[in-house]
């Protein structure tokens, strides 16, 4: 592989599942909460 | 809802919507929907086509300025109207319902040829064992569908068994799935099949960037293309491709969020399935364009000449790879194996967008609603395409339903919902108010601005485009018919379905989200009266 297409790659992966990554650790920093959820479980399917 | 006897007697209490018993079970199966078959046939081809590495910068683009915004449209419409695509659109305004059903319409036609596709990836898997195809992947492919001689092109049902099957047995899976409703069949389905396709597939890249000749492809694939951004051709093809490839605007994504407790994070939520689809199309990149490298210097030739998308880079290209590469079958085994379960939960979410529906208009319980739906969904699929006819059926379908059903209904509800009822202030308040992620005048003028813009870009080029040239050599009067007919046909017949009168029992009239709005409005009073003051 050429530098070019090597440093494309990089980039590629680093900010797709970079940006994966930071979506995930946002989300994990708000939690649901559970006491704040009205709905109830589903009683029956 | 589900089986609960308000569905059949009207007597007893209206059964509660059914949600999702956690918020990552609706990211699973959010992401199990985007992530399908154009994820893995479809992206490397139209990244390697439109400049190769850089492409990355018209598809992040699109992916921020259009499929992201989109997303957190179709979320807040879902979660805000608490009901399937025609009740949520009718929530914001009566005359918008026709547009929720136009999108279950669309959801019909796709759901009656994806099945085929499945069955047939389904059986390519069982063909790798023994790399059944031999020495010409193309002839057996059109052995194996029997394909009717091109000046045969029309509607034949002179079935083929080898596709009749496998298309039964995906229907039958899919509709025990369905039946057992969002948490006992949806969440458990994707919770299953999602981590088993990227299981599958990162095994799968592995064994292919281990190829001889894989460095070759990857190169290809990534080397960009600084000149092809000056191509307005080649943004259209990434706005084009994250629209079809994250399910936005044609009620999956409104389905699901209707299932999703009051207070989740939608936009946190809608980051992680974004990034994550896009994670798995990088993914596919990387795995199918090292296969393809070792395919081209396996056989002397570049990979340029070698490079496909679509039908015929699964059925020929990778059947060529299997039958030349170490441990083909496995390979085989694990591409065709992530074709069926890509596409299983992408046809899942499809067909709920149908369920839904019918099941809020009618007051039908899960069950009955499910039955109802699908199997005449399954029979028309069955008679259709498992046929010698069936490719052709489903090429001119797939091509127009996605540019004139998905793409013209996309671009009519962003301009009904920003300039006709101007309910983007009153969505942007619904994101913002449990969301981590907080949306500003930016995310409006995305969705009323950009998004009108760069829709109405490509179906004017595809009108062009498809008006004057026949698409794949195909007579007029087939185009005609399964084409543009069928186009229009999903207009009057969403048209028509508006018009049906909502049953006594239908969720229209739900305590439970009369309540909900009742709470919601009077939080959206105040919050607009305080931004008044300010």
């Amino acid at each position: 592989m050429t530098p070019v297409a090597i440093t494309m790659m990089i980039i590629a992966m680093v900010t797709v599942w970079g940006g994966l990554a930071l979506a995930m650790w946002n989300l994990a920093r708000h939690p649901e909460d559970e006491e704040l959820l009205p709905e109830e479980m589903p009683h029956e399917l | 809802m589900t089986t609960a006897p308000s569905g059949r007697g009207g007597q007893a209490a209206p059964a509660k919507r059914e949600t999702f018993s956690s918020r990552k079970l609706f990211i699973l199966s959010a992401i199990g929907s985007a992530v399908g078959l154009g994820n893995i046939w479809r992206f490397p081809y139209v990244a390697y086509d439109n400049g190769g590495g850089a492409f990355l910068i018209p598809y992040l683009v699109a992916l921020l300025c259009a499929g992201i915004p989109l997303l957190f449209l179709d979320y807040s419409v879902g979660h805000r109207g608490r009901g399937s695509a025609p009740l949520s659109y009718r929530r914001l305004s009566r005359a918008a319902e026709p547009l929720g059903w136009w999108q279950v319409l669309i959801c019909f036609v796709i759901a009656v040829y994806y099945a085929a596709i499945i069955a047939w990836a389904a059986m390519y898997a069982w063909f790798s064992i023994t790399k059944a195809w031999g020495d010409d992947a193309g002839a057996f492919f059109d052995s194996y569908l029997k394909t009717a001689p091109a000046d045969e092109i029309g509607l034949s049902f002179d079935f083929v068994s080898g596709v009749f099957f496998p298309m039964l047995a995906v229907w039958i899976v899919t509709i025990v799935i369905m039946v057992a409703g969002v948490n006992k069949g949806i969440s458990r389905a994707n919770a299953i099949f999602l981590p088993l396709l990227v299981v599958m597939f990162v095994i799968l890249v592995i064994q292919a960037v281990l190829l001889p000749g894989a460095m070759e492809g990857l190169n290809a694939f990534f080397t960009p293309n600084w000149e092809a951004l000056r191509n307005p051709g080649v943004w259209a093809a990434a706005f084009g491709h994250i629209f079809f490839s994250l399910s936005v605007a044609f009620g999956i994504m409104v389905t699901y969020s209707s299932y999703l407790k009051r207070k989740t994070d939608l936009t946190g939520s809608g980051m992680v399935v974004a990034f994550a689809n896009s994670g798995f199309e990088i993914l596919a990149g990387i795995g199918v364009f090292a296969a393809l490298g070792f395919m081209a210097v396996a056989s002397g030739q570049a990979v340029s000449d070698v490079a496909g998308g679509g039908i015929g880079l699964a059925f020929v290209a990778f059947p060529t790879i299997v039958s030349e590469a170490p441990f083909g079958a496995i390979l085989g085994v694990l591409f065709f194996g992530s074709l069926v379960f890509a596409g299983l939960t992408s046809l899942i979410s499809i067909l709920e967008v149908i369920v839904a529906a019918f099941q809020d208009k009618l007051g039908w319980s899960r069950k009955g609603a499910t039955l109802i739906v699908t199997i005449p969904v399954a029979l028309i699929s069955m008679v259709l395409f498992p046929t010698t006819t069936g490719l052709y059926l489903l090429d001119t379908s797939d091509a127009f339903v996605n540019q004139f059903g998905i793409l013209a209904c996309a671009l009519v509800t962003v301009i009904v919902l920003s300039a006709g009822l101007t309910a983007l202030p009153k969505l942007q308040r619904h994101l913002n108010r449990t969301s981590s992620l907080k949306m500003g005048t930016g995310w409006r003028i995305l969705v009323g601005g950009i998004a009108p813009v760069a829709l109405g870009y490509m179906l004017i080029n595809e009108i062009q485009t498809k008006s004057t040239e026949s698409y794949s050599g195909y007579p007029t009067w087939f185009n005609g018919v399964f084409g543009w007919g069928m186009a229009g046909a999903l207009i009057v017949g969403a048209i028509l379905l508006s018009l049906i009168p909502w049953s006594d029992k239908s969720k229209l009239k739900d305590p439970e989200y009369d309540e909900f709005d009742a709470a919601l409005s009077a939080e959206e009073a105040a919050e607009a009266a305080q931004e008044v003051k300010k």
